[in-house]
């Protein structure tokens, strides 16, 4: 617990969080670009979710006569939770300090947290789309959820530790060996970001149609500065989920030690990481279409299974190395 | 004179004297509230310090009470783990104490006597305390069903419903089920051992089959009181039809007294842990964590649907108990220790969220007279503290950091992911199954709260009863204020907690948990640093930081005024509180997805006035699996010895007679 004191440790932890912040709206500008590409269109720039982020600051806010405190205190609890979460995956270096604080059952449960607000908050204003919304989205993540720790104890159970830093070094350490169980769980675990965040098959976050949103619905009477922080979690969210594919999965290129040179060459790794991973969701969400939410459980019985499938292989194959 | 066991035989006698002073309240109502309650607070006050102290200093007292049997004198010992469950049961009766004056003055005139309340709350309390500290089989049975009586008549106690006597008529003969097999259990280890003091059981080990046969039984009879599926059925029933103070009672203890002679009997009494009971452990108690969650998620009676979640909670300290000894069966003894600790902490989480739950159904029952969740809503308009208790609940029992339900589900799926220094293949991937279904219960459990919370405390008020309810006066406020603390201390100083129950495994497994706590107060390391740490000071620190930070910026550069306007209605006429999403609707998804496990009965009706009616049960199909046919054949047995009943008095004495020549040829 010696070097959890470390000064630089924590600027770098401060510094990513400000990355992360920077980067998801970025990210999302750069599926939606891929995406109008794709489709023939030209798109708004990359910057325009930044962007759509200050103007929603500076606007008013309203809120319903029926509201309570927890739709006025849930944007609030949503990104916090959302901030932490993103503090403790290893984006530049896979040391990090707060890694030892919260590891990746914690990770889950913040993520956990936000959502219960999320849906809190959907049900606050008593209308039907935000008690829609939270009932589905309960329901996806109550399915995703053990898929999601299935893969995640996949992982720890190779490395020993269900530390997010130790996970990524043992990966690092191992080199590029083919472990069947970690193909299972990076199945599993796409799978569930897809469903996690949002995206299509599961949810559209383009659509405005009432019955098909999940997310959407959620958010739907917030405004101002609420809704931009509503915004910022979700699109956290999908960055967190990118990165937490990129680095555990391809640890490759991430910083080992904490001198400019090495920090500048995880940046650039991560970026192309993200990158390539954004034309892949761009990809797929111009060629596959919405799924009826009936098929949803379905879809995510098979994540649920690769992972299982993953942590088998693990301890019938993998076992003892 | 102060030391743990004098203040718990003082507890027992404390509670003794709320029950003897309830005898007096219905001529003098006021004694509820200034001398029954205060006395049973006391008692749960000097039983918490007892718990507290044979914790600090970690020794066995014991003694023998001069009255029992001639040749039995009732024995009296308090060892660790006898004190963490005094403290538990302290704290929750001290919170329940505080909150009851309030809660039973609305049945000040009813029919049913106030001498029944109180002297049997203090009979109930007496009970469990004397059951954690009783020293031989005679007296745990005597406690035992001291506390299973005294709780039937308070099941009972508004018995002009006749739902509430079927559900305690219920409770009463699955209470007496189970009291006989744990009576077995102890006598199969009594007759290895040649006495009932429980130390004549240690010291004669039991092997082999009966050591299996007195396990068996006892599982059953404990698992009975403790509602693990599938012989749950009573505590669905029972718990929501009690007062509501019994019912967090109920619910938050005594089945932790259930869980406390489980562990007394398996890892105490039995011996040597064989690992093939902690597979079965571990089923069912994987089995009842997720029936028990997927129960609740279908039911809008708000008390019904907490107690189905204690199910869940008991399957999950069950698991814990299950990794135990599984891995205490297979020679890991620091890994069976991580699982006791996960159980333990679960256990007592348990007891304060649970409790705490019930105290604020209530105090929503108090102050609107409805159960039914779908008549609830917008309740924090009109009770804030309450809401804002039940909320902390919430997230409690929802296992969400920085809360305590967080910090042992964290501990037992650490003890899981250990699996992989198990030798058998089978159980290495049998415990990520377990696992698995934890986690599925996790977030299942969260969705139904979500439901709860956001059906019962958020929205527009469904009826009027609850358009016109109140704030409960100050009393059940602290109340429930006190459980709500303590969730959160736990939540946020586990290591603490866990630093004074490692005693309890060091004594019945030989090892503790030391690299636990060894980084200090703001660590938790269970199995040392390189494996997994946890420190929740600093997360919740984090997360208060990036609140502050969100605040601050969002302060500087918008609109801060916050207008309030009309909600989206799509253009069409203003929404009313009976467009809302109900709680059947918001369970309607998963009620569909895990389908084949309820009995669903769904239909529409048309009444006689010409309007449609939508009409759904969803019942628990273990009723037809296992019950019905049970009852079916106790009737036809019952109807067959019916046949007897001839009405003569000379056919029954000659009954009588061909019995006792049969028994004497038997025994001769």
């Amino acid at each position: 617990m010696a070097d959890f004191l470390s000064v630089s440790g924590w600027l770098l932890v401060f510094l990513q969080g400000l990355l992360f912040l920077v980067g998801a709206p970025l990210m999302v500008g750069w599926i939606r670009l891929i995406k109008s590409r794709l489709q023939n269109r030209r798109g708004p720039g990359i910057t325009q979710p930044l962007r759509d982020l200050y103007k929603l600051f500076g606007k008013e806010v309203l809120v319903a006569h029926s509201a309570s405190i927890v739709f006025r205190t849930a944007p609030y609890i949503v990104l916090a939770s959302t901030l932490v979460a993103v503090s403790i995956v290893p984006l530049l270096s896979a040391n990090l300090p707060s890694a030892m604080a919260a590891d990746m059952i914690v990770l889950v449960g913040f993520l956990a947290l936000g959502r219960f607000f999320l849906a809190l908050a959907g049900m606050d204003v008593g209308s039907s789309f935000g008690g829609m919304g939270s009932s589905r989205e309960m329901l996806v993540s109550a399915l995703a959820e053990p898929a999601m720790l299935m893969a995640v104890f996949t992982l720890a159970m190779s490395a020993h530790s269900t530390n997010l830093s130790s996970v990524v070094e043992f990966n690092l350490g191992s080199g590029l060996i083919l472990r069947p169980s970690f193909l299972f769980a990076l199945l599993g675990l796409v799978l569930v970001a897809i469903a996690e965040t949002g995206r299509i098959p599961i949810d559209n976050p383009a659509t405005h149609l009432e019955l098909t949103m999940i997310h959407e619905a959620m958010i739907l009477e917030y405004s101002g500065r609420h809704l931009a922080m509503m915004e910022w979690a979700a699109q956290l969210k999908l960055m967190l989920y990118g990165v937490l594919i990129a680095n555990l999965f391809f640890p490759w290129g991430i910083a080992t030690e904490l001198s400019v040179m090495s920090l500048a060459t995880g940046l650039l790794a991560v970026v192309g990481k993200l990158l390539v991973l954004g034309i892949l969701v761009a990809v797929a969400e111009t060629v596959l279409a919405k799924m009826r939410l009936f098929k949803v459980p379905q879809y995510l019985n098979l994540a649920f299974l690769l992972t299982l499938l993953g942590l088998f292989s693990h301890v019938i194959l993998e076992s003892g190395t | 004179m102060n030391n743990p066991l004098t203040l718990a035989l003082t507890a027992v006698l404390l509670a003794l004297a709320s029950a003897l002073v309830s005898l007096l309240a219905q001529r003098y109502p006021v004694l509820i509230k200034w001398l029954v309650m205060p006395l049973l607070g006391a008692s749960g006050l000097v039983a918490a310090m007892a718990g507290i102290d044979g914790l600090l200093s970690g020794q066995v007292i014991s003694s023998q009470l001069p009255f029992g049997l001639p040749w039995l004198a009732w024995r009296v010992r308090v060892d660790v783990l006898a004190s963490f469950f005094l403290l538990l049961i302290g704290m929750v009766s001290v919170a329940v104490a505080w909150y009851a004056p309030g809660y039973v003055r609305e049945f000040e005139n009813g029919r049913s006597p106030f001498t029944v309340l109180g002297g049997f709350s203090g009979l109930f309390l007496a009970g469990m305390q004397w059951v954690v500290i009783a020293d031989d089989a005679f007296s745990f049975m005597v406690a035992w069903e001291l506390m299973s009586l005294s709780s039937y008549f308070l099941v009972t106690f508004q018995h002009e419903n006749s739902a509430n006597r079927r559900a305690g008529f219920l409770y009463l003969m699955m209470a007496e089920i189970g009291a006989l097999a744990i009576l077995l259990g102890y006598g199969v280890l009594a007759g290895n051992g040649h006495g009932f003091a429980f130390d004549a059981m240690r010291q004669a080990h039991v092997t082999g089959l009966w050591a299996s046969v007195a396990f068996a039984l006892a599982f059953l009879g404990f698992g009975m009181k403790a509602g693990l599926v599938p012989v749950h059925a009573w505590l669905p029933e029972a718990h929501p039809v009690a007062p509501s103070h019994v019912s967090a009672l109920m619910s938050g203890v005594m089945l932790k007294v259930a869980v406390y002679g489980f562990i007394r009997f398996s890892f105490d009494l039995l011996g040597e842990i064989q690992w093939g009971w902690g597979v079965a452990v571990l089923l069912i108690g994987s089995i009842s964590a997720l029936m028990g969650v997927l129960y609740a998620l279908m039911q809008h009676d708000l008390k019904r649907l907490l107690a189905y979640h204690s199910v869940e909670n008991i399957g999950i300290i069950f698991i814990g108990l299950g990794l135990a000894m599984v891995f205490a069966g297979t020679g890991h003894p620091l890994l069976a220790a991580l699982g006791l600790v996960a159980a333990l902490y679960h256990t007592i989480n348990h007891a304060l969220f649970k409790s705490l739950l019930f105290l604020g159904a209530g105090a929503v029952l108090h102050s609107s007279h409805q159960r039914d969740m779908e008549q609830m809503g917008g309740l924090l308009h009109k009770m804030p503290w309450t809401g804002l208790f039940f909320l902390i609940g919430c997230i409690s029992i929802a296992a969400l950091p920085p809360f305590n339900g967080f910090v042992s589900e964290w501990l037992t799926f650490q003890a899981a992911l250990q699996a992989w220094a198990l030798e058998n293949g089978v159980l290495r991937s049998l415990i990520p199954i377990t696992a698995a279904m934890l986690a599925l219960t996790g977030a299942l459990a969260a969705a139904c709260f979500v439901k709860v919370y956001g059906v019962s405390f958020l929205g527009q008020a469904r009826s009027k009863q609850v358009r016109k309810a109140r704030e409960v006066d100050w009393g059940m406020r602290m109340g429930q204020g006190l459980l709500a603390a303590f969730c959160l201390l736990l939540g946020i100083f586990p290591t603490s907690m866990i630093g004074l129950i490692n005693s309890i495994p060091q004594q019945l497994l030989g090892t503790g948990l030391k690299q636990a706590t060894e980084h200090g107060w703001l660590w938790l390391t269970p199995l040392g640093a390189s494996v997994a740490s946890y420190s929740a000071p600093l997360i919740l620190l984090g997360l208060l930081f990036a609140w502050g930070l969100a605040a601050w910026v969002m302060r500087r550069g918008s609109v801060r005024e916050i207008r309030r306007s009309d909600a989206w209605d799509c253009g069409f006429s203003p929404l009313n509180s009976r467009m809302q999403y109900t709680a059947s609707s918001f369970a309607q998804p998963i009620r569909r997805v895990f389908g084949l496990l309820f009995h669903i009965e769904e239909g529409i009706k048309r009444e006689q006035s010409g309007q449609l009616r939508h009409e759904l049960h969803v019942g628990d199909r273990l009723w037809g699996w296992l019950y019905a046919p049970v009852a079916r054949i106790v009737l036809n047995g019952g109807r067959l010895a019916g046949r007897l009943q001839s009405g003569h008095v000379r056919n029954y004495l000659g009954w009588t007679l061909a019995t006792l020549v049969v028994v004497l040829w038997l025994i001769s």
